[in-house]
This record gives structure tokens, sequence and C-alpha cells, in this order.
């Protein structure tokens, strides 16, 4: 036998175990949601069948998908520029000599590592109406009792809230690092020309913080179809599916209404809306981005 | 961590020009703090409500009398310690497969030079942009084929083989100088025994880093676990929480803080410990 041959054998052999795990239940189960788009939920005495765009004629007429969809949006919407902007915002700071800085660092960070339905319950007291924290807040400055989570007005500015506060400490942590990475040089050679210190953020921290920008940038829009757990918790959806996201509109199909082939079509969408991001990701703005 | 720990880059010797003095130094310290008072306040509210009577939940006096009741009750209320003994088994199994799958996976992917090496990194990359979160539906049908519904492998099985894992480690081996890999087979060895004697010690601090991000994403994972488990025996503390809190036993918000307090000591204690081992890990977790 060659020794390519022998190499090509060791290599699988040693790929073999992780691979046939992602094939289980990452490959198969892509390629499964998509073939199942297209056959009918099966029932106790009636077999799946071929139904071709069935599925997706289902969905275009389907007032709570495109509820769904446009939350999801407004979700993105919120959730994408106001962590970043803040997580930009916490590195600056704790990277200055400021009072405390450790302490300041540790409480950026502490949402990251709770569970997020965990720190729901607490927020939902938070929102509760009456004597919920932010009521009493409200209340004593005079304002008017609010329904936060009751109402189709507020309830997805609320998840927006909690999603922006869960994350953006986690964001912190890469800008953290990339600004300590920027050599002290340049700040100098700045300082000589008689740079701003917002000259200098806008002209040189910044566009030498973009490829950080986009790391973060991608996490964060992968979130915004992730984060459903808090929905569980503060809202299941409600009121009147006013906080229904994609993900958990799929949940809802699939485990609720048991219906597996619109659920699969649903994740076809999901999919979709993910590969997009990759395309974005690697065929436009990787080249876009300025790296050092 | 390694032994001596990393120079932090921001003790910088030389002064940093635009660094604040005076007022404005003052402001962005007020700034900042109170962007942190308003970060921690939801725990800082959790806190206060577990340990003081339930009467004292809205009301904030200094003088009110503080309690431990709460724990009690809540960890009589539900199958508490079951719970954690399930998120322990579950996090561990996980660990353990995605460090052992991990390691053989990126040793082959980046000192091997074999067919179709570059077709199966793409195939587990693909994982990066799939997360097993949207893949939920298909995923339950196939356990449920294979009768695994309502057991912790269950909840495990999805997530043991993890791109991101892999995707560290290869990065990783790569920078292992390749003089000792030849040297080490010089002396008879073989490449599973050049793998655990030459590559896995050098890749330490990336096997820290990535434990305890594993760590605490499992034991902070909810949506895959709630479908998959229905009974005490299986359940994770989250969806446990989640169904003691959610029951019609009448909303106690001192009871729920405690657990929710609870169910979040674990990690929280660890990185209030090793405060700087957590970011590092994240950090480094991120950049690769």
């Amino acid at each position: 036998m060659t020794n390519r041959a022998t190499a090509t054998i060791h290599g699988w052999l040693l790929l073999l175990p992780a691979m046939a795990c992602l094939a289980l239940f990452t490959h198969w189960p892509a390629v499964a949601s998509f073939v199942d788009s297209f056959m009918s939920t099966p029932r106790a005495r009636r077999p799946a069948r071929f139904v071709w765009l069935d599925n997706y004629e289902q969905m275009l007429a389907d007032p709570i998908f495109w509820k769904a969809m446009a939350n999801n949006l407004w979700f993105a919407m919120g959730t994408i520029p106001t962590s970043i902007a803040l997580a930009l915002l916490m590195a600056v700071w704790v990277n200055d000599r400021i009072a405390g800085r450790t302490l300041v660092r540790m409480a950026y960070f502490t949402p990251t590592i709770l569970p997020m339905i965990a720190v729901a319950n607490i927020w939902l007291f938070f929102f509760t109406p009456q004597y919920g924290l932010l009521e009493q807040i409200v209340g004593a400055f005079g304002g008017r009792s609010t329904n936060w989570l009751g109402s189709q007005d507020t309830a997805l500015y609320a998840v927006t809230i909690v999603a922006i506060w869960k994350e953006a400490g986690f964001f912190m942590i890469f800008y953290l690092a990339a600004l300590q990475a920027i050599p002290p040089s340049l700040g100098e050679a700045a300082a000589i020309e008689g740079a701003s210190r917002w000259t200098y953020f806008r002209r040189i921290q910044f566009p030498l913080l973009m490829p950080t920008t986009l790391f973060v940038l991608i996490n964060a829009v992968i979130n915004a179809f992730r984060m459903v757990d808090h929905i569980f918790v503060m809202t299941r959806g409600g009121p009147d599916n006013a906080t229904t996201l994609l993900l958990f509109y799929i949940y809802q199909v699939g485990f609720g209404f048991w219906d597996t082939a619109y659920a699969a079509a649903l994740t076809c969408v999901l999919l979709a809306l993910l590969a997009l991001v990759a395309f974005v990701q690697y065929g436009w703005l990787e080249r876009r981005t300025h790296y050092r | 961590m390694s032994a001596a720990p990393r120079p932090q880059p921001m003790a910088a010797t030389r002064p940093d020009p635009y660094a604040p003095k005076g007022l404005s130094l003052t402001l962005e310290s007020l700034g900042a703090i109170l962007l942190a008072l308003i970060w921690v306040l939801p725990l800082a509210y959790a806190v206060w409500a577990a340990i003081h009577p339930a009467e004292y939940t809205t009301r904030f006096e200094l003088t009110a009398p503080l309690t431990l009741d709460n724990f009690t009750r809540a960890w009589a209320a539900a199958p508490f310690a079951r719970y954690f003994l399930n998120t322990f088994i579950l996090v561990t199994m996980i660990l353990a497969f995605q460090l052992v799958l991990g390691t053989l996976a990126a040793y082959a992917l980046a000192r091997q030079d074999f067919w179709g090496r570059d077709i199966a990194f793409a195939l587990i990359l693909a994982q990066l942009m799939i997360m097993p979160d949207a893949l939920i539906v298909e995923n339950y049908r196939t356990l449920a084929r294979v009768n695994l519904i309502d057991t912790i492998p269950a909840i495990a099985l999805p997530y043991i083989a993890s791109a991101f894992g892999i995707f560290l480690l290869r990065q990783t081996f790569k920078t292992v100088p390749k003089e000792l890999d030849d040297a080490a087979r010089v002396e008879g060895a073989s490449p599973l025994q050049v793998l655990m004697r030459v590559y896995v010690p050098l890749a330490k601090p990336t096997y820290i880093a990535y434990g305890l991000v594993s760590v605490s994403y499992h034991w902070n994972n909810f949506l895959w676990p709630l479908l998959v488990t229905n009974s005490v025996e299986s359940r994770p503390l989250t969806v446990g929480l989640q169904v003691f809190s959610s029951s019609d036993q009448g909303i106690d918000w001192a009871v729920i803080c405690a657990a929710t307090l609870m169910t979040s000591a674990p990690l929280l204690v660890g990185f209030l410990l090793f405060q700087r081992q957590f970011v590092q890990s994240f950090m480094r977790a991120g950049i690769k």
C-alpha cells in the first residue's frame, strides 16, 4: 500500500467518530428538514406523502409566520447595533484607568455566565405590573402604570432589552482584547500630530477594530435567531404573538401542534437565513474588512 | 492556564497620551460605574429578595431581617438535588466526549495530509452556522426512533461533536513545532503516542479555555433539554427551574429568586473566584 493511502486511512479513522456524530445530528437533519418540507405530516393512519410546495404555500398564507419574521427582524435590529455599541463603550471604559476597573468589568461580564432561563425569572419580576421593580421606579417619578409584558406595544421591547443585557458584556471582552493589542506607538504618533481623542478613536482605533466588529456582528446576528430561552419564561410568545420569534414558532409548531412537516419548512427558512449570513460573511464582508 | 500568568498588555510601561485625566477621568468613571450598577441590578435584586422574608420582596428597608428560609423552601419544593446531579452528569459527559472526539479530529486535520481532508474540514465547519438548536424537530425524530427520549444521553448526543472545539484544537495543534513531532517519531512513537505525549500537553491552555466555555454553555442550555426530557430522572437544572417556577403553586417571588440563585450559584461562584481565567477563556475561544 502506498504512503498516501495509509495516511488517508489513518486520517479518516481519526475523523470517523466526530464525522459520524456530525453526520447524524447536523448534516442528516438539515437534509431531512429539506425533504420533509415537501411532505405532509404523518398522522395515525395516514403516512407522509409528497405534497410538493403545500407547506410553503401554507407558510405564505400564515399570518403568525409573517408576524414571527417581523418580530425577529425588529428583535435583530434592536439587539445587534445596541449590544455592539454598548460592548465597544464598555471596552473603551474598562480599558482606561477608571476607578474600580476590575469590579466594573466583572459587573459587565456576569450576565454572560448566568443561565438565561434563570435571569429571565428575575427580569419577569422586574417587569411585573403593579409591584415589579420597574413599576415602582416609574411610580416614584409619578409615571403611569404599564403592563410591560402584557401589552403588544411594549412586550417585544422588554425581551429585546433582556437580550442586550445578556450579550453586551460577552462582546465587550473581544473589543477589550483587540484594544489592548493596538500598539501604543500609534497613540503616541497621533498625539504628536495633535489629533483629538475622538479623531484618534475614529481614524485609528475604530478601523483597527474592524475584524473584531465583524466577528462580534456575526455572533450577534446568529444570537438574534437563537436566543429564545427568555421568551419561554417571560411571555411564551404572547401577548397575541407579539414576541413570537422564528425559532420559538418552530418549537410551537413542531412540539405544540406536532405539525412536523410545517415545522420542517419553517426550519428550512431559518437555515436559509443562517446560510445567507455565512454567505455575506465570507463572500462580501471579509474582503471589505481592514486586517492588521 | 499556564504556570506563569500572561502579562497584562494593558499595564503599559509607556504612558498613553489619550488616557483621560482629571475631570474627564472622573466623568468616565462615573459613567462606567453607573452602567455597571444597572448591569448588576437584576442580580442584586434577586439576592435581596432571596435573603429576606417575602413581605420585604418589594419593600426596601435596611432593617429588614435576614433569612435563609427561602432557600430551604425552594430546596424542599422540588427535587433540586437530583437536577444538580443530572446537570453535573450531563456537562461532564458532553465535555468528555467533545474532548476525545475533538482531539482526534483536530489532530487529523492539523497534521495529517490525506485525501478528502479539506472536504471533511468544510463539512465540520458547517456546524458553526447550522447550530443544533435550529434542527430540534429532526433531531427529536432521530432520538425518538432509537428510544432515547427522556434520557441524559439524548440531551448530550447532538452536542458531542463540536465544530467549534475541533476548530479551536486544530488551530492550536498547528502551532506545535513540527520538529517535536518528528523527534518523537524518530524515537519510535506511534501517531497516537505522539498525539498524547506531544500535542495534548502543549494544548493545555486551549483545553481549559474550551472546557470552561463548554461547561458554562451546557449548564445554561435550555431549549433542547426541555424538549427531550419529561421526568425528574433526566431533567437538568435549567428545565427543573422552569418547571418549578411555572407550576401553579402561587407566585412566591422570594422562593423563585432563591431557586434562581441556587441554579446559577456554581457557575457564579466559579466565575467570581477565577474571574481572569473565565474572561481569558472566553476571549481565547473567540479569537482564533
